[in-house]
C-alpha cells in the first residue's frame, strides 16, 4: 500500500458533466484520462508523479468499470513499451514517470514507438523534476521530444488548462500519428485548484477487441526498409499534420496586449510566474491583463513558424522565457526569424540565467532589465512588491545562522543501521569505495554518515562499481534498494556481476516497498495485494541468478549487520557476495501498526510499547551516538548539569522504539546512557503483582539511597 | 486593470511536521469564506525531514464573479510578496526571512522551539546556532511578529502543531475570517477533532496575548531547603576562606564531589581549590574576579567526579532517576514501565573499579584480559526496574566506599595533580593562558574510546604547551588547538594544527 491513500479522493473521479472538481493537479490529470476514453495506463512512480500512480492504484474499481487496464510497470522502459498497443489499434493509452530520469530509462521504447507512429492516441505524462525540490540531475525533457520527434505540451499551470492539454493531446497524437508528451513541473503536479468536469468515457474499441482481432502492418515495424520510410513519414506527413492541428485548434495562445515594440514568448508552464512578476512590477493585474503582448507556448515542440513570425514581425525585441539549457526554443525561434528575414531581436539567455529555476524573483529581474532596455515607456506601473526591512548585514547574519536542512532518513528508518554498521566496519577493515543507487538509502551520502562515492541510476549501484573488478586488497561495497533491484538491478547489477565473476559486495536494502517514491508495493513486498503478485523473495532471485554467497540480515541488529559485512569484506571465498538487509520501512510500518495499537489499547487489550531514552546525568555531551545514527528523534537539549557546557543527547517523543540508538551504543561501545523503556498498557493482574513486588523491594533500597542523598544535601540553591 | 489581489500565505516547515495539513485547512477555510484557493508544495525528498515550503493564495470571489474570469495565481512565493508567513520551527522562520518572504507588510507567526539540524547535532561540543538573533531579526523584519513555543503548546494539548499554528493564524487576525469558521474547518476534517480544537484554542490565545511562555523547571524532591549538618562545615569553609565571586561554582562543585564520594572528598576538593586561590591572588586575581579559581571550581569538580561504573550504577538506581525516565517516556500515572540499560562493560571498565594491584595485574597480562573479556562477553541489557537488574547495580554503587583504593582513582588523582601543577605554574606567567589550560578539561568526556580520545587530545595539547607559549598570541593559539580537538573524531584537525605549530617553530629556527 502506498504512503498516501487516495481512497476518498478517487470517488471524485466519478463526477460528471456540470460538477466542479477540487483537487490536486495530478488527480485532475487522472480525471482527464478517464474523460478521454483511455484503454490502458501504465507508469513508474517517482516525484512529482507518484501520486498519479497511487491514485490509479486506488481507483481500480472505477478503472474496471470503464474497461481501463492499469499497470504498475516494472520500469519506465516497460511503461513506454506498453504504448506499442496504440501502434496497430485505435486504442488510447497513457504512461507516466519522473523525468528526465524516467525518460532516460524509457528512451529505447520511446524511440521505437515514435518511429512506428501510432494509430490510437499515445500520451506520455512526464513530471519534470527540475528546480526546488528536485532530487535529480538538472536536464530537460525537451531534448527527448526533439530527438525522437514526439510533440511536447507545456500547458499553463491551472487545472482547466492541464485537463484540456490531456484531451487535446490525444487528439493531436491521433491527428499526427505521433506520441505526445505532456510536461508537468513539480508544483503543477501538486497544485490544488478546480475545474469543470465532463463525463467519463469508455473506449469503444477495447483491449479485448484488439486481442481477439489482431491486426498486423509490416510497415509499422522498425526494421529496414520501414525504418527509413518512418523518418521520411515523420517529416513529410506527421509534422505538417501536427502543425495543422495545433494552429487550427489554437493550442498556443496570444495573451496580453497588442501594442508596443516589445513582446514576451513564454513556455506555458511559466505563464503564471510571468504574470505575477508583471503584477509586481505594476504591469499586469491579477487576471493577467497587461498591455505587453505575450505569446504563450502551450506546445513547446514543434514550434509553429507562422505564429512565431506573426508575433515577432512588428516587434523590435522579444523576451524568450525558456527555463533550463540548452535553449532549444530560443535557437529555433532565431532560425525561424533569420530564414524569414525578420529583424526582431530575441533576448533570452543573454538576460535570464542560463541555469536554474525561473522563480518569480528571477523573472522579475529579467523582465525589468528587458523592458528598461527595449521598452522604456511601458514601465510606468507602480511596483507592488514591498521592501525588505532588514539590512544587508542582518540578512547576512541570518544566512550564517540558519543551518542547512537536507532530507534524511526518517525516525526509526531501518536503513540507518545499515550505514551505522558500515561506519563501524570501516573502522575495523579500513575505508572502502561505496557505489550508491537511487532510493532513500542515498541519504547515506549526507551527514552524519558521509558514505558513498557515486550514483549512476536506478538499479545501477553494482554496475557503478563494475570497473573495480580487479585484484585488490580491499573490496568495494555497492548499495541497491529493493525498488532499484526489481527496476533493473537484478540483471544490470547482479547478472552482470555473476557473469563477469565479480568478487565484490552488494548490500540490498529490502524494506518491502519502493519507499523513496511513496511506499508502493513491489515484487518482494510482504503485504498481500489484491491486484498484484507480492512475496517474491529477493534472495530467491539472487540465488537464481547464480550468486552463492547470500546472507539475509535484520538491519536493526547492528552487531550482526557489522559481523556479516566484515565477513563479506574479508572472506577468502571469491565471487559475488550479496547481503540482503531486511526490515520494513518504518514510515509504512507505523502507518500500518499505529492504528491497530491505538485500537487495542482502547479496547483494553494488554499492549507493550517500547521507546528509548538517554539519561542526561550519565551523558557527557560528546554526541558520538548522533554521529553514527542521525535519527531525527535522537537530538540534543540543554545540559541540566550546571557544571557542563555542552548539550546532552536526548530522545524526543517521536521515538518509535526501533532500538537502533541502543544497538549502536552496544556495537560501538559508546556509553551507558541509553535505555529502552517498555510501557505496559492495560496490564494483567500478574503484571500488577510483579510490578508491585518489585516496586516494594526496589523501593526499600532506593529509600536508603535517598537517605544518603539527604545527608549530603546542600539545600536549595541560594 | 483590476485592483483585486490575492492574499499570499507561505508555510515553512520540516518534512513530516504536517505542513500539508495546515495548508489544506487554510484552503478549506478560504473556500468556505468566499475565496478562490490555490495551494502548492514541493513534496518529493523534502518530505523526509528536509526544509520545505507550502504556499497558499486566497483570491476574493467578488472580483472573480465581476470579471467572469479566473485569476492567475502563482505557484511559488516571491520575495516581497508574502502577506503571512507561518513557520513551524524557529530556524525555518529564519529561512523565510533569508528568502525575502518577510517584509514590512508581513505577519510572521512562528513557533520558537528548536528542531536541531543534523549539522548542529553532530558537533562534539555545542553546535547549536544562536536562536536569539533570529528572534531579534524577526522582530525588526515583520510588520507583526507572533512567537511562542507552539510545539510545547501542541504537546500539552495532545494535538498536532498544525492546529496550534492554525489557532495562532486565527488569533492574529491577519485573515478577516472569524474564529468559528476556523474551528468549523477542524471539525469538518473529522480527525482528532477534540484534541486539535484544544490545540487551536492554545494557538488562538497565544496570538492574542502574544507573550513568550516560559516553563518552570521541576525541583528535585530530595533537595531540602537548608544544607544538612553533614555538609554545613564544607560550606562554612567555603564562605570563610574564599572570595564571593567563587561561591557559585565552588558550591556546585562541592555538591557534585560530595554526591560523588563523601564529605572528606569535598574537603580534598577545597584543598585543591585553596592552592589555586593562593596562586590566583598572587597573580592579581582580586582585580580579575578570581577567574582562575572560578574556572577551576567548575572543571576540577568535573574531573574529580570522573565517570566510572560505580558512578553510573549510582546515577541509574536513584529514585529521582526513576521519576525522570517516567516523565521522559510520558508514562501515565501508575503505568508500569520496564527499563533496560544498554551497558557494554569492557575489561578496562571492570579494572577501573578493581583494587589498584589487581587491576594492574589483569591489565598487564594478555591472558587474563582475554579471559575476563570472554566472561564479560557482548553488551548486555540490564533490567533496572527488575530486582535481578537493580541488585547488581545497587551493589556496584555501594562500592563507592572502596573507590579510593581502585586503580582508576589512582590514575585520575595523578592526572589531576599533573594538570594542577601545570595550571599553577602557568598562573605565575600568564593569567589568561592559565585560564585556558584549566578549561582544557572540557576535552575529556565520555566513556571507553570516547574518553580515551579525549585524554589523548588533552595530553597532545599539554605536550606542546611550551611551543604554544612561545607564540605571538599563546591564548588564541591554545584556544584554537582546543577547538581543533573538538572538530573531528579522528583527530585530524588537531594533528594538523599541532603539525602547523611545530612547522612554524622549525621555520623560525
Amino acid at each position: 500500500m502506498a504512503e498516501r491513500s487516495f481512497a476518498k479522493e478517487v470517488q471524485h473521479l466519478r463526477m460528471g458533466e456540470g460538477d466542479v472538481f477540487h483537487g490536486e493537479g495530478i488527480l485532475a490529470v487522472t480525471k482527464a484520462l478517464l474523460q478521454s476514453g483511455v484503454s490502458y495506463v501504465g507508469g513508474y512512480q517517482g516525484a512529482p508523479i507518484s501520486h498519479l500512480m497511487d491514485v490509479l492504484a486506488d481507483a481500480q474499481e472505477i478503472l474496471g468499470e470503464l474497461n481501463v487496464h492499469f499497470e504498475a510497470s516494472a520500469s519506465e522502459a516497460s511503461a513506454a513499451a506498453m504504448l506499442a498497443a496504440s501502434v496497430n489499434y485505435p486504442l488510447r493509452g497513457a504512461v507516466t514517470w519522473k523525468s528526465t530520469v524516467g525518460t532516460n530509462v524509457a528512451s529505447d521504447a520511446l524511440a521505437n514507438v515514435a518511429s512506428s507512429g501510432v494509430k490510437g492516441g499515445a500520451l506520455v505524462i512526464v513530471g519534470e523534476d527540475y528546480g526546488e525540490g528536485s532530487s535529480i540531475m538538472q536536464e530537460r525533457t525537451h531534448a527527448f521530444a526533439m530527438k525522437s520527434q514526439m510533440w511536447l505540451l507545456d500547458p499553463r499551470p491551472n487545472l482547466t488548462s492541464i485537463v484540456d492539454a490531456v484531451e487535446t493531446g490525444f487528439q493531436l497524437s491521433e491527428a499526427s500519428n505521433t506520441p505526445v508528451m505532456l510536461e508537468l513541473r513539480i508544483r503543477a503536479c501538486h497544485v490544488y485548484g478546480s475545474f469543470e468536469v465532463k463525463d467519463n468515457k469508455a473506449a469503444e474499441f477495447t483491449l479485448s477487441d484488439a486481442m481477439e482481432n489482431p491486426k498486423r502492418d509490416y510497415s509499422r515495424v522498425v526494421l529496414p526498409p520501414s525504418n527509413f520510410a518512418h523518418e521520411v513519414e515523420k517529416i513529410e506527413k506527421r509534422w505538417p499534420a501536427a502543425i495543422e492541428f495545433i494552429k487550427n485548434n489554437k493550442l498556443n495562445e496570444f495573451l496580453g496586449g497588442h501594442k508596443g515594440k516589445a513582446g514576451i514568448i513564454v513556455q506555458g508552464g511559466h505563464y503564471n510566474t510571468l504574470i505575477r512578476a508583471l503584477e509586481l512590477l505594476g504591469l499586469a493585474d491579477a487576471f493577467g491583463e497587461t498591455e505587453i503582448p505575450i505569446y504563450c507556448l502551450n506546445v513547446t515542440y514543434p514550434l509553429i513558424d507562422d505564429e512565431v513570425k506573426g508575433f515577432c514581425l512588428d516587434k523590435e525585441a522579444v523576451l524568450m522565457i525558456e527555463e533550463g539549457q540548452p535553449e532549444y526554443i530560443e535557437q529555433a525561434v532565431n532560425t525561424i526569424l533569420r530564414n524569414a528575414d525578420i529583424q526582431a531581436r530575441i533576448i533570452g539567455k543573454s538576460i535570464l540565467p542560463r541555469a536554474g529555476e525561473y522563480t518569480g524573483q528571477v523573472l522579475q529581474a529579467g523582465i525589468r532589465q528587458f523592458l528598461e532596455a527595449y521598452a522604456p515607456k511601458p514601465l510606468h506601473g507602480t511596483p507592488q512588491a514591498s521592501a525588505m526591512v532588514l539590512s544587508d548585514a542582518d540578512q547576512k547574519l541570518i544566512a550564517e545562522i540558519v543551518p542547512p536542512r537536507p532530507a534524511g532518513f526518517c525516525t526509526g528508518c531501518p536503513e540507518r543501521p545499515v550505514f551505522s554498521a558500515m561506519k563501524l566496519v570501516q573502522k575495523d577493515v579500513g575505508k572502502f569505495h561505496v557505489s550508491c543507487d537511487i532510493g532513500c538509502h542515498l541519504f547515506s551520502i549526507l551527514p552524519p554518515f558521509d558514505i558513498g562515492n557515486t550514483t549512476m541510476g536506478y538499479g545501477l549501484g553494482w554496475s557503478g562499481a563494475s570497473a573495480f573488478n580487479a585484484p585488490s586488497k580491499q573490496r568495494t561495497v555497492s548499495i541497491m534498494g529493493d525498488g532499484g533491484f526489481w527496476h533493473n538491478g537484478l540483471t544490470s547489477g547482479v547478472g552482470n556481476a555473476v557473469f563477469n565473476k565479480n568478487d565484490n559486495v552488494l548490500v540490498i536494502v529490502d524494506n518491502g516497498y519502493a519507499a523513496a517514491t511513496g511506499g508502493q508495493d513491489i515484487l518482494s513486498s510482504r503485504a498481500d495485494n489484491k491486484t498484484k503478485s507480492t512475496n517474491n523473495p529477493i534472495a530467491k532471485a539472487v540465488r537464481g541468478m547464480g550468486v552463492d554467497w547470500v546472507r539475509e540480515v535484520n538491519t536493526y541488529n547492528v552487531g550482526e549487520m557489522k559481523k556479516v559485512m566484515t565477513d563479506a569484506m574479508t572472506t577468502a571465498i571469491t565471487g559475488p557476495k550479496v547481503i540482503i538487509a531486511q526490515s520494513e520501512c518504518m514510515l509504512n510500518r507505523q502507518r500500518r501498526e499505529k492504528p491497530i495499537r491505538t485500537k487495542a489499547i482502547k479496547d483494553g487489550k494488554r499492549v507493550v510499547r517500547a521507546r528509548y531514552g538517554v539519561d542526561p546525568d550519565t551523558c557527557t555531551g560528546d554526541h558520538s551516538c548522533i554521529r553514527i545514527s542521525g535519527c531525527p528523534s535522537l537530538t540534543i537539549k540543554d545540559n541540566p548539569d550546571p557544571l557542563r557546557d555542552h548539550p546532552v543527547a536526548w530522545v524526543n517523543n517521536d521515538c518509535v522504539g526501533c532500538g537502533v540508538c541502543g544497538e549502536n551504543a552496544h556495537a560501538a561501545i559508546l556509553c551507558p546512557s541509553f535505555f529502552r523503556a517498555e510501557l505496559v498498557y492495560n496490564p494483567s493482574a500478574w503484571d500488577r503483582f510483579k510490578a508491585g513486588l518489585r516496586g516494594a523491594i526496589i523501593g526499600v533500597m532506593q529509600a536508603r539511597i535517598d537517605k544518603r542523598r539527604q545527608k549530603y544535601s546542600f539545600g536549595a540553591t541560594p | 486593470m483590476s485592483e483585486a489581489r490575492a492574499i499570499k500565505i507561505a508555510m515553512t516547515a520540516l518534512g513530516g511536521q504536517g505542513g500539508g495539513v495546515l495548508a489544506s485547512w487554510i484552503v478549506r477555510l478560504g473556500e468556505n469564506n468566499g475565496y478562490v484557493a490555490q495551494s502548492t508544495s514541493v513534496p518529493g525528498v523534502a518530505q523526509r525531514t528536509g526544509a520545505t515550503v507550502y504556499y497558499v493564495e486566497l483570491f476574493p470571489q467578488g472580483p472573480v464573479q465581476e470579471k467572469g474570469k479566473a485569476p492567475v495565481l502563482a505557484l511559488m512565493p516571491a520575495p516581497g510578496d508574502v502577506d503571512i508567513v507561518v513557520s513551524a520551527e524557529l530556524m525555518e522562520a529564519g529561512r523565510a526571512m533569508m528568502r525575502g518572504f518577510v517584509t514590512s507588510k508581513t505577519t510572521l507567526i512562528t513557533s520558537t522551539h528548536r528542531d536541531y539540524a543534523i549539522d548542529e547535532k553532530i558537533k562534539m561540543g555545542d553546535g547549536r546556532q544562536a536562536a536569539d538573533s533570529i528572534l531579534e531579526a524577526a522582530q525588526k523584519a515583520a510588520s507583526r511578529f507572533i512567537a511562542a513555543d507552539m510545539a510545547q503548546a501542541a504537546e500539552e494539548a495532545g494535538a498536532v502543531i498544525s492546529s496550534v499554528m492554525f489557532g495562532a493564524l486565527a488569533g492574529s487576525g491577519a485573515l478577516a475570517i472569524d474564529r468559528a469558521s476556523f474551528e468549523d474547518v477542524i471539525r469538518a476534517s473529522g480527525r482528532a477533532v477534540e484534541s486539535n480544537l484544544r490545540g487551536f484554542a492554545r494557538g488562538f490565545d497565544i496570538a492574542h496575548s502574544n507573550k513568550l511562555e516560559t516553563v518552570a523547571k521541576a525541583a528535585d524532591k530530595n533537595i531540602a531547603s537548608a544544607p544538612s549538618p553533614h555538609v554545613a562545615p564544607l560550606l562554612d569553609r567555603l564562605h570563610n576562606n574564599f572570595p564571593a565571586s567563587v561561591y557559585y561554582w565552588a558550591r556546585e562543585g562541592l555538591k557534585r564531589v560530595v554526591d560523588y564520594q563523601d564529605v572528606q572528598y569535598g574537603d580534598a576538593y577545597l584543598d585543591r581549590l585553596a592552592h589555586m586561590l593562593a596562586a590566583d591572588t598572587d597573580a592579581g586575581g582580586a582585580r580579575k574576579d578570581y577567574k582562575l579559581t572560578q574556572a577551576l571550581a567548575k572543571h576540577l569538580a568535573l574531573w574529580m567526579s570522573y565517570e566510572d561504573s560505580i558512578r553510573v550504577a549510582d546515577l541509574k538506581t536513584r529514585g529521582s532517576r526513576f521519576e525522570r525516565f517516567r516523565d521522559d517516556v510520558r508514562a501515565d500515572d501508575g503505568q508500569i514501565v520496564d527499563v533496560y540499560e544498554y551497558m557494554h562493560p569492557r575489561v578496562e571498565e571492570v579494572c577501573d573499579v578493581l583494587p589498584n594491584g589487581l587491576a594492574r595485574m589483569v591489565l598487564g597480562s594478555n591472558m587474563l584480559k582475554k579471559i575476563m573479556g570472554a566472561v564479560l562477553g557482548e553488551g548486555r541489557r540490564i533490567p533496572t526496574t527488575k530486582v535481578r537488574g537493580f541488585l547488581p547495580l545497587y551493589f556496584l554503587s555501594s562500592l563507592r566506599s572502596m573507590r579510593r583504593t581502585t586503580y582508576r582513582f589512582k590514575v585520575e588523582e595523578k592526572r589531576i595533580e599533573d594538570w594542577l601543577s601545570v595550571c599553577l605554574a602557568a598562573s605565575k606567567k600568564n593569567y589568561t593562558f592559565a585560564l585556558e589550560i584549566i578549561k582544557l578539561q572540557r576535552l575529556i568526556k565520555g566513556y571507553g574510546d570516547t574518553h580515551e580520545r579525549g585524554i589523548g587530545n588533552f595530553n597532545q595539547i599539554i605536550a606542546v604547551l611550551g611551543v604554544v607559549e612561545s607564540q605571538m598570541d599563546p591564548v588564541m593559539t591554545l584556544k584554537s588547538l582546543s577547538e581543533a580537538a573538538l572538530k573531528d573524531e579522528e583527530g585530524a584537525a588537531l594533528r594538523a594544527a599541532i603539525d602547523q605549530l611545530n612547522q612554524a617553530i622549525i621555520v623560525a629556527a
